[in-house]
């Protein structure tokens, strides 16, 4: 069966600076550089990395909300690369977004019925009471009162506006919700019934979620697979236990680390990786493999050849030159390239005293 | 699906009094309180706003009633009563039974006129001001949301317009076309809605990158929608804040026309007009000055008064000086 | 900075430009009859359409156009129509007058407008307070007009009366004449203009200082011990600012206009009377001429104010 949703080769950049009069182009930031994914009807796909990666991005041009700069995206079927906002419209019954912001994604100014009853009212859908009667349906669905249809979302908490999201997003029954960071916003308490709310509807209504955070604890809990991305690209795809046992990417094997655990005998047990440096701007990134300036495993290869993300092992595919073994200890590992910028070296020692 | 739906809340209430959700008809016995609503409310207890709103309200009952002034004291407004109305010199006789507040230099009725006067001005101040708020605040959300070349055109007409200085051209525009009712409510829109369409631009620009708006675009709006329904509410707090302070501008453009003979033209009374008149007159006559001026200034006062209580109803800060300052609305304790 | 200069510079040229348009498809479009008013009563159709040929209005309205334009660049603004002297003299004598008026009052009301506003907003709802607001909201809401009407009533004609002969009735003395003369010519028109303005300014400093005195970093100032005085004046009167100067560039284009209203009033020959005269007689290249005149000084006083802005608000010169 074909996927719900396919992306190929989509990159993204926006030009900074003004455009030169002569010659070369301008530099841009390279947002989304090549990233290939497919989602599968029903599942949910978790999408990891850290601020500043590309994420949300991604999530744009996904849902076509961003004109793409290259690369494919497939809906259903259709090829939506390059429809206009026009051709759009109908699609966009199909495929919805839901916000991070719990306090910028509603109009202060409008009451909580019509932003939810939006889309019965752009897409003709329906009208007068009978669209009175779907928002109160709705609301209820989500788990709000819907006597208060009438209220302003200044009346409402964070978690309750979230709701109203999350009602806005399902009014048309889409196939396909695109979770920007929803719960990030939100107390720890609350985010909890979020997710299992999510989770709930999505058993419902047959939904297929993609779900953005930087949480990784949040996205092991609702993801069956999980793409991990780093600066614009996709760097490891797998399914969510698999990716825990077998991590093979440098990258995720940081990430997975740095998940608190309360079990203090368990948190001892595990290897902790400190990652060196900050995340490099995504004007410049780095030649060869993104990631090698923070790598501990770092090779000549990496520095000029950028991995293209492979298939590892049937449905785990990975973008590294010298993916991780089952069991390996990262922090063993030192960086082998010549001529080094000295801050690359490696510090065994910073797992335990941390970088500066 | 028709039928009722028991919501969560009504199960687990022992009040049965609340409704099943299919009873609410038209709006939910829950209304939400509204940031106008709350405005208004801040508003009515704003001291100064309320009484100068009040005496906005009699300078308008004097403005339609004026025919009525006009025939208890049985004068007209443009009646010149040369052998009662003037000294022997033929000069303005002062105020006196016959002539409430004296009369002007032909012998006219002050006070009918300074009544007539205040149906020009409030109209033109009124009619010039809605003109060009509407005018404005389209242009400004337009070209605020649609960005690129529309909003580079508009914004280079507005700073165009906004660099002509009002008063030189606008009798220059005056003179060209002749003076009447029309064309002074015409030119003061015209030189009114280019600041208003800075300001709302400004806060279009602003509210464009606001996650709602993209909320909007992600379900399939279309521009003019988002324009209309989901930006104009938002930049429509500063606009009616600015109207209310266009509103005495707008007065005082009108007398200042009418002053250099240059807005309504004679015989019609405007408050401009009679202390343009009152230039010559006023080392003998000081009612002549005096009456037309206190209406111009006690008018444009009110409505400066009132203007900032709907700011400050709109944006309510610490420093409010003539309101009663009430932080809850469990009653007042004072 | 230099670019965002040159930016606001060639904007600046391209909204002058646009105005001289404005201004020439207003006036041309009006029929004049200048021609006629000149020629006299009797003027035969032949003697007009001379007087028409003298002035160049015959030309096609491009050509007068251009000619204007190319002139202007020269700083050749043409001849008035009835007496043929320059404009470049007409404005030039009016100048001083009007100068006189405007500089003066800006720099009382300014004075006056920020003092005033600090006043206000170090010791809000204090007796100082309520009363310059109230005084403030008082003179805000006087027409410039009635203000000059009543100076004139009070100041000068119960003064008068009353033998006390300060102020005159009007006119102006030139400063190089007698500067004591100028001085009492110029007092009551100076009023007249500064008095509304300083009523806005104090509004609108009060209001912005009060905004900027709430921020953290006032607080923090404070909390270091550093005195009162050097906290408001050099902490926050140069945030508080900035919202006043952006308005002192707008109302460059309104001081024009209240300088108008204060030169008829007083009887000075300044720029706006002799605008009025010539809008009377028709006489356009002397209106075009002053308004453009006017026009470029809105255009120059806003671009001192985005560069003032510039020293005032370190953030903005970095876009």
């Amino acid at each position: 069966m074909t996927a719900l949703l396919e992306v190929a080769d989509v990159c993204k950049y926006f030009p900074i600076g003004r455009r030169r009069l002569f010659g070369a182009a301008p530099p841009s930031v390279r947002a989304v550089d090549g990233v290939s994914l497919s989602v599968e009807r029903g599942e949910t796909l978790g999408l990891v990395g850290e601020t500043g990666c590309g994420k949300s991005t991604l999530a744009r041009c996904m849902t076509r909300l961003y004109d793409l700069t290259a690369g494919r995206v497939t809906f259903d079927g259709t090829d939506i690369s390059a429809l206009s906002r026009a051709e759009l419209r109908p699609l966009r019954r199909e495929m919805q977004v839901m916000f991070q912001d719990p306090y910028g994604s509603l109009n202060p100014r409008r009451r909580v019925g019509s932003i939810i009853g939006d889309p019965f009212a752009i897409h003709d859908v329906a009208d007068g009471e009978e669209r009175k009667h779907r928002v109160q349906e709705l609301m209820e669905l989500v788990g709000l009162n819907p006597e208060h249809y009438n209220r302003f979302p200044a009346e409402f908490s964070g978690g309750q506006r979230q709701r109203i999201g999350i009602a806005r997003a399902l009014a048309l029954k889409p196939k396909l919700v695109v979770c920007d960071e929803p719960v990030s916003a939100l107390d720890v308490s609350i985010q909890a019934q979020i997710i299992n709310l999510l989770a709930e509807l999505q058993e419902q209504l047959q939904l297929t979620y993609v779900f953005i955070t930087h949480d990784l604890s949040v996205v092991r809990h609702v993801s069956d697979r999980i793409a991990v991305m780093y600066l614009g690209k996709i760097v490891e795809v797998a399914d969510t236990e698999d990716l825990h046992e077998h991590t093979r990417h440098p990258y995720t094997r940081a990430l997975l680390s740095a998940v608190p655990v309360a079990d203090p005998d368990a948190l001892a047990g595990r290897e902790r990786v400190v990652l060196r440096g900050d995340l490099p701007s995504p004007a410049a990134p780095p030649s060869g493999c993104r990631f090698h300036p923070r790598c501990p495993k770092a090779r000549e290869l990496c520095l000029t050849d950028d991995p293209e993300l492979a298939e590892h092992a049937p449905g785990h595919q990975v973008a590294c030159h010298f993916p991780l073994a089952d069991g390996e200890l990262l922090t063993l590992s030192k960086p082998m390239i010549d001529d080094l910028a000295p801050d690359l070296t490696f510090d065994p020692t910073a797992a335990e005293e941390g970088t500066s | 699906m028709s039928g009722n739906i028991k919501t969560e809340l009504s199960k687990r209430d022992p009040d049965p009094a609340v409704p099943e959700a299919t009873e609410l008809e038209g709006e939910s016995r829950i209304q939400g309180r509204s940031p106008a609503r709350l405005a208004w409310e801040r508003l009515r207890r704003d001291r100064a706003a309320m009484v100068s709103f009040v005496v906005i309200v009699l300078i308008a009952l004097v403005a339609i009633g004026a025919p009525l002034v006009a025939t208890l004291v049985g004068h007209g407004p443009n009646d010149q009563y040369r052998d009662i109305g003037l000294t022997p010199q033929g000069l303005p006789k002062p105020p006196s039974r016959t002539f409430l507040l004296g009369t002007d230099d032909l012998g006219r009725d002050l006070l009918v006129r300074i009544a007539y006067g205040s149906r020009i001005s409030l109209l033109v101040g009124v009619v010039s001001t809605l003109i060009s708020v509407v005018f404005g605040v389209v242009v400004g959300v337009v070209a605020g949301y649609l960005g690129g070349r529309v909003d580079t055109v508009i914004a280079l007409v507005i700073d165009v317009v906004l660099s002509i200085p009002f008063l030189l051209a606008g009798i220059a525009i005056v003179s060209i076309v002749g003076p009447s009712l029309t064309v002074t409510i015409i030119v003061i829109a015209f030189f009114s809605w280019s600041s208003i369409a800075r300001i709302v631009r400004g806060q279009v620009l602003s509210i464009r990158e606001r996650e709602y708006v993209e909320a909007a675009r992600s379900l399939g709006a279309s521009d003019w929608r988002i324009m209309f329904v989901d930006v104009l509410p938002n930049v429509l707090a500063p606009v009616i804040v600015y109207t209310t302070l266009l509103i005495p501008l707008a007065i005082v453009s009108e007398a200042t026309l009418s002053f250099l003979g240059l807005g309504v033209p004679a015989p019609t009374a405007t408050w401009g007009g009679m202390l343009d008149g009152s230039l010559q007159y006023y080392r003998v006559a000081w009612w002549y000055l005096l009456f037309p001026g206190l209406a111009l200034l006690i008018t444009t006062l009110a409505f400066n008064i009132f203007g900032d209580g709907v700011r400050d109803a709109f944006d309510p800060r610490t420093d409010r000086l003539f309101a009663a300052e009430t932080t809850t609305d469990a009653g007042d304790g004072k | 900075m230099i670019r965002f200069l040159v930016r606001r510079a060639l904007r600046a040229l391209l909204v002058i430009w646009l105005i001289t348009l404005v201004l020439f498809g207003m006036f041309f479009v009006a029929p004049s009859n200048v021609a006629q008013t000149l020629g006299g009563r009797q003027a035969t159709p032949e003697t007009i359409a001379l007087i028409n040929q003298r002035l160049g209005l015959d030309r096609p309205l491009w050509q007068q156009y251009l000619s204007f334009v190319g002139g202007a660049l020269r700083g050749d603004l043409g001849y008035d129509y009835y007496k043929q002297i320059p404009v470049t003299s007409i404005i030039a004598d009016a100048l001083p007058k009007t100068a006189s008026i405007a500089f003066g009052a800006a720099v009382i009301w300014m004075l006056l407008g920020v003092t005033n506003g600090v006043l206000s907003a170090v010791r809000p709802r204090t007796f100082v307070d309520r009363g310059l607001t109230a005084l403030s909201l008082f003179f805000y809401s006087m027409p410039t007009f009635l203000l000059g009407l009543l100076l004139l009533y009070y100041l000068y004609f119960q003064l008068t009366l009353a033998g006390i002969r300060i102020f005159p009735a009007g006119g102006y003395v030139d400063l190089t004449t007698s500067p004591l003369g100028w001085l009492q010519h110029m007092i009551l028109p100076w009023i007249t203009v500064a008095l509304v303005s300083a009523a806005a300014y104090t509004r609108l400093t009060r209001t912005s200082m009060l905004e900027v005195l709430g921020e953290d970093y006032i607080r923090t100032a404070r909390s270091k011990g550093i005195s009162e005085r050097r906290v408001v004046v050099r902490h926050g009167l140069r945030s508080a600012l900035s919202p006043v100067v952006t308005q002192f560039g707008i109302d460059v284009a309104t001081l024009l206009g209240g300088v108008i209203i204060t030169e008829t009033v007083f009887s000075i020959d300044g720029i706006g009377r002799t605008a009025i005269v010539a809008i009377d007689q028709q006489d356009q290249p002397v209106i075009i001429g002053i308004v453009l005149l006017g026009t470029v000084a809105v255009v120059v006083a806003n671009i001192l104010v985005d560069i003032g802005y510039a020293v005032l608000d370190p953030r903005v010169r970095l876009t």
